[in-house]
């Protein structure tokens, strides 16, 4: 207290200058915060001003074409969604297996541990590799074919699994435990309270998160590139061992023609046709989470 | 009476042990992939090294898998690497810092509904289309006023920046929610400003989260593969120090980028260039799982000091 008010006209004068720095620190950190958004809202305005003109039904029910006035998209989008059907029939059930298991049986013991670390390091890995993982695994070991939609989906699978599996962790994780205690009180056994009580209750937020995996999923490229997947195809696949290409692949392919045609409106009008299928996959997530969040 | 109801246990515990299993192989497939992972690198790049010897590999300056002279030096990508790595956490860092402070400290609850969702979107944007943005929007904007290539590591920077801000903010945010309140409430009670507070005590109490932070993003700027195969070039080389405006204008190759070009080429013959990728994607693999690792063990051993 002494030396308060020893130092009031020092206090005073720092008290000043530190409340200006505060204010400038505040806005300075608000403009950061917006600095992602604004640019990318900004990137987004000008893809879409030059998508217009070129986005429209021919473009989204055509093959691709040389001349960018016929150039078309409907084989990447086809192929996208197949082998996406695909990834989401294989990392469902595998994530959630795999979630059921380190939430409700497994012990906190070391290979618990090492799974989840493992998990979360997977999480990390760049995508390109798990391409180098799917052309030697599956393309040089198992010899299913090069950049066939069956390789295509396995590849990517491997790939977004840990997410799907940490996002159901999450989900199954929130289930509150009074639940499971009293299906066990009502004499159920361990699978009986994970199939009638735990699942069912974690299931919005799983779906939630193998969405927007599936959202990752759809815009992977390097994978696809690795396992020698065509950048163009020109008809919609017709077996699980068609070449397949996908639409970050198609887009791929487009910008590196030099025509502005296709720098500015062909692939404006390919990025927006993606950027509309993420979109609507992420609604549906968020309208999955907010209709559970109403519920409880 | 009993003896039915016995039988119908029996079955209920041998389907639930049936399914334990199930479940415990789904969870084991992860270590499966990783090894996977590893065998698949290191088979093909033990191949690799039979042809061309690893000290070449580790220490050659030109990299030219499939144009003669034939050279197989990681040098020059992992100098491009280096180059997008720096550039992207220039912006990164300092941007997802203060983001993450904005959010922690500053916003109100509604602003956060709403900031979140949109910087998650930053991370969820395909990186085919960042590359495509820097390629056609940010490159000719930026040359109005700098003397850029058509494919340059400045645009790439950017971009692989933007794109790693969330894993900056989120993972930051995330330990300095966790600071204790009551060392804010201590500060302010010592008179303490919102500034002081934030920079002073909550960042500092933070800073393993803030690290291990800064070590996924790095890492997954290393990784980045679309963005720099598309808007910073296919031009291999070393950087000169010297020489640092002209290393972020003009075109590199990063390791990604290179995997990119081979695995675009021709690479069903089953030659030395497709085999270097292996090389390639091994020292790649070692890279980011290492980085991850330690952002991993960073971050746990923080977890425990405030549970």
């Amino acid at each position: 207290m002494a030396a308060d008010t020893q130092d009031a006209s020092a206090d005073a004068g720092f008290g000043r200058i530190s409340r200006t720095k505060d204010v400038a620190f505040r806005l300075i950190a608000l403009a950061a915060t917006l600095v992602g958004i604004v640019s990318l809202a900004l990137l987004l305005a000008n893809v879409t001003v030059d998508a217009v003109g070129w986005l429209d039904w021919q473009f989204l029910t055509n093959p691709p074409h040389p001349n960018p006035y016929e150039a078309g998209f409907l084989p990447a989008l086809i192929g996208s969604i197949a082998i996406m059907l695909l990834i989401a029939l294989i990392t469902f059930p595998l994530g959630v297996g795999a979630a059921v298991y380190l939430e409700e049986y497994a012990s906190d013991g070391y290979l618990t541990r090492f799974i989840q670390l493992n998990i979360a390091n997977l999480a990390g890995v760049p995508s390109v590799v798990y391409g180098l993982l799917g052309l030697g695994l599956f393309i040089g070991l198992l010899n299913i074919g090069y950049g066939t939609i069956l390789v295509a989906a396995f590849t990517v699978s491997l790939l977004i699994l840990p997410i799907v599996i940490i996002s159901a962790q999450e989900a199954i994780r929130a289930v509150p435990d009074s639940q499971r205690q009293a299906s066990y009180g009502m004499g159920a056994t361990k699978w009986q309270t994970i199939r009638n009580v735990v699942l069912p209750r974690a299931m919005p937020g799983i779906m939630t998160g193998t969405i927007l995996a599936l959202g990752r999923a759809i815009g992977e490229t390097a994978p696809l590139i690795m396992i020698a997947a065509p950048t163009t195809v020109f008809g919609a696949p017709t077996s699980l061992f068609s070449k397949v290409s996908a639409m970050p692949l198609q887009i791929y392919n487009w910008a590196s023609y030099p025509q502005t045609e296709f720098q500015y409106g062909v692939v404006a009008a390919g990025v927006v046709t993606l950027l509309v299928v993420l979109l609507t996959m992420n609604s549906i997530a968020i309208v999955i989470r907010n209709r559970y969040q109403q519920r409880t | 009476m009993s003896q039915p109801d016995f039988s119908h246990d029996g079955i209920r515990t041998a389907r639930g042990t049936v399914f334990r299993y199930l479940f415990m192989l789904c969870a084991l497939l992860s270590i499966l992939t990783t090894a996977a992972i590893i065998l698949t690198l290191v088979v093909d790049a033990i191949a690799f090294f039979q042809t061309v010897s690893p000290v070449e590999f580790l220490t050659g300056t030109r990299w030219s898998p499939t144009n003669e002279p034939i050279a197989f030096g990681v040098l020059p990508l992992i100098s491009g690497t280096l180059i997008i790595t720096v550039g992207s956490a220039m912006i990164a860092l300092p941007i997802g810092l203060l983001t993450a402070i904005y959010l922690s400290e500053y916003a109100s609850e509604r602003q956060r509904a709403y900031l979140k969702p949109a910087l998650e979107v930053l991370a969820g944007v395909p990186t085919v289309v960042y590359g495509y943005f820097a390629l056609v929007y940010v490159t000719p904007a930026l040359d109005t006023f700098l003397p850029l290539s058509t494919f340059n590591a400045l645009s790439a920077s950017i971009m692989v920046g933007i794109m790693i801000i969330p894993m900056v903010s989120s993972i930051s945010e995330d330990s300095m929610s966790a600071v204790p309140d009551s060392l804010r409430e201590a500060s302010y009670g010592l008179g303490a400003t919102k500034f002081t507070v934030s920079t002073s005590v909550v960042v500092p109490a933070a800073l393993s989260g803030i690290f291990s932070s800064f070590i996924l993003a790095l890492s997954r700027a290393i990784g980045e593969t679309m963005i720099v195969a598309i808007a910073a070039g296919q031009t291999p080389r070393m950087a000169d120090v010297a020489d640092p405006a002209g290393m972020f204008l003009d075109s590199i190759q990063t390791m990604t980028a290179a995997m990119v070009q081979i695995g675009t080429g021709d690479i069903v013959g089953q030659g030395v260039a497709y085999k270097s990728l292996f090389a390639v994607g091994l020292a790649l693999f070692i890279i980011t799982f290492v980085m991850n690792l330690i952002s991993e063990i960073v971050a746990s051993r923080y977890r425990e000091v405030y549970r």
